[in-house]
């Protein structure tokens, strides 16, 4: 039983044709056990430790903090959500079929495609030219006390790791990995509505050679049992009562004052002063 | 084209006596087990070594399966009945003769003397390329052969193709369906009954089925009732020789005249789409309307709406509208464009 499976072509290549469906279930059961491991771990053995270095902060500066802290702003909010909609609808219309509840999934699945493509291209020049781009992206900080923690948690004496920045950094590692995965799915996708009917492209099965399609089915295939783990981990984590906050802030924007003086650093993720409110739209 | 090989590969064969033991060894064996009617689709595919069934389940000892039986003015048909005993049947000639017209156009008499209604119903796709054994969607793979720039697809698809274009070859299903039959289905948890029009699916459902049937499932008999009984009906259908051959296109219609209107009506194609296709666009199109000339010409032009030909079946689209045109009208006023 592989991970790939395999066809001969008609002139004679044995060529892989997608991945094995039993992947589904291996993301589903492997996304579900991690969670509950997560859940038995953070609930029964992490320790329970003080947020570090949470008087840092001067009583000057905090004064200066708004009591509602602008964490994103609409545009960003909108393809959160738009996003999120169109990858539950390409998870449901990819996989329920193969679990089981036919029905007819092939459309609503490249329309569902399509509008996570547009979505991403929004989403990549509006982080590009209108966010702090790199405020997602893992830095020198980040590792280090990633390292920190990992040392700490299995009982190593290590320094206390100082407060996240704007993201958190499974924030910043998840994205990172949704990047990969959701690149990966929409490019592939895109080139394999060239082998359906769709009112955009002349179908042409022999756009490319039948190693290099069953390479994309592949790809395609293993970037979307992917993401059924991954979803889950991002709605587990968005439900989890520690991280609510930061859930509710990508509905209505914004998180309390107290929060962000308790989980961020306000040297590296500045905020707008509350006199100067109005002034500057943070936020993405 | 497949090559024929003569020696099948080895397989179990279980001949069950009983619809329950044959239940209990479809749910043992699964998705490993084959279901034998009369067995010519069976050993086409058998011999030609595509199908490898580790399990063969023979449905020719089942004596409950066969026969057909009057239940409230219309009939219940075992699946294992012969397509030659409904097309013999007194009351399928006198009340539902559609049926026996459309039986009658099935292969040969030879293969109607071993062939079933179940076994006609529930028929693969005849697709070369995948009867060929290519890896095609049908067959799990991810590609059509036969909608390629350069494919022979002279019988395939102008409707419903979502990526495989291979359409239904019955020529019983559309008389069925016109009939409002139902399909009785059974598995070790029960018995569901199905309309006959949702008993076929295509592959925008699931590609590699042609019908509802799953692991496990049997269908056991069709049911027609007496809403149809003594209807005007019509059945026509075209293919490239006039015996042993698959259609090109077949129709079939129902229908209630009263005071030269048409009353209520029934029409169905088959081998337009992976599916026996009722038109109920044209139904709706042409019921209260007089049954002649023009109204049949309306409805030949509502049921090609959507239609796509494929390089070589562009002609399957006039051949449908004229079909559907004499299936409502009639020959007589048939008048050709």
């Amino acid at each position: 039983m592989g991970v790939v499976e395999f066809a001969t072509s008609p002139w004679g290549q044995t060529v892989p044709i997608h991945v094995a469906f039993y992947l589904i279930w291996v993301a589903a059961i492997g996304g579900l056990a991690f969670l509950i491991c997560h859940a038995i771990y953070v609930q029964f053995m992490a320790k329970k430790e003080a947020p570090a270095h949470a008087a840092s902060v001067s009583p000057a500066l905090a004064a200066g903090i708004p009591e509602k802290v602008a964490r994103h702003s609409m545009a960003a909010r909108l393809f959160h959500w738009i996003m999120a909609l169109a990858m539950l609808a390409l998870l449901i219309t990819a996989f329920l079929p193969k679990v089981g509840y036919q029905f007819p999934w092939v459309t609503y699945h490249w329309i569902a495609g399509l509008v996570l493509t547009v979505s991403i291209i929004y989403h990549i020049i509006h982080a590009s030219f209108f966010m702090d781009f790199w405020s997602i992206w893992p830095d020198n900080i980040d590792i280090e006390d990633a390292k920190r923690r990992w040392l700490r948690a299995t009982g190593k004496p290590a320094p206390a790791p100082r407060k996240f920045a704007k993201y958190p950094m499974e924030n910043k590692m998840y994205h990172l990995i949704i990047v990969l995965a959701g690149l990966s799915v929409t490019l592939t996708g895109l080139f394999m509505m060239k082998r359906v009917r769709t009112p955009f492209f002349t179908r042409n099965p022999y756009l490319f050679s039948d190693m290099t399609w069953g390479l994309t089915y592949v790809l395609h295939g293993l970037a979307g049992v992917g993401l059924i783990a991954l979803i889950m981990a991002h709605i587990y984590f968005a439900l989890r009562p520690e991280k609510f906050v930061i859930t509710k802030s990508m509905v209505f924007g914004t998180m309390p004052r107290e929060y962000y003086l308790e989980h961020h650093d306000p040297e590296r993720w500045t905020v707008p002063q509350a006199s100067s409110l109005g002034k500057a739209a943070n936020g993405d | 084209m497949a090559i024929v090989r003569d020696i099948m590969p080895a397989f179990e064969l279980f001949q069950p006596a009983s619809v329950d033991d044959t239940l209990r060894l479809l749910n043992q064996h699964g998705s490993d087990a084959w279901v034998m009617a009369g067995g010519l689709d069976t050993f086409d595919w058998l011999k030609d070594r595509i199908k490898r069934p580790k399990v063969v389940i023979d449905l020719s000892q089942v004596s409950e399966l066969r026969g057909v039986r009057e239940v409230n003015g219309g009939l219940e048909i075992g699946a294992m009945t012969t397509l030659t005993e409904v097309v013999r049947h007194p009351v399928v000639r006198e009340k539902f003769s559609i049926l026996s017209t459309g039986a009658e156009a099935a292969a040969s008499p030879q293969i109607r003397n071993q062939g079933t209604i179940g076994g006609n119903v529930s028929q693969d796709a005849r697709c070369w390329y995948y009867r060929g054994g290519w890896k095609c969607y049908r067959a799990g793979g991810n590609i059509c052969f036969a909608d390629t720039p350069t494919a022979i697809n002279r019988e395939h698809a102008i409707l419903g193709a979502d990526r495989c274009v291979a359409v239904n070859p019955s020529d019983s299903a559309p008389a069925l369906i016109a009939l409002e039959a139902q399909m009785v289905i059974r598995n070790t948890k029960g018995e569901r009954v199905v309309n006959a029009e949702d008993y076929f699916i295509g592959p925008s459902t699931d590609i590699t089925r042609m019908t509802v049937l799953k692991p496990g499932d049997l269908l056991t008999a069709i049911r027609i009732p007496s809403t149809w009984a003594g209807a005007q009906f019509y059945f026509e259908k075209v293919r490239d020789r006039q015996v042993w051959d698959f259609p090109l296109l077949n129709v079939a219609s129902a229908m209630v005249v009263n005071g030269g209107n048409i009353e209520r009506i029934r029409i169905v194609v088959n081998a337009a789409a992976a599916r026996p296709l009722r038109l109920t666009a044209v139904e709706d199109a042409v019921r209260g309307k007089p049954r002649n000339a023009a109204t049949g010409e309306m409805g030949g032009k509502v049921a090609i709406a959507g239609a796509e030909p494929l390089r070589y079946n562009g002609y399957k689209i006039p051949l449908m509208r004229n079909l559907v045109k004499r299936a409502i009208s009639g020959v007589e006023e048939a008048k050709w464009a």
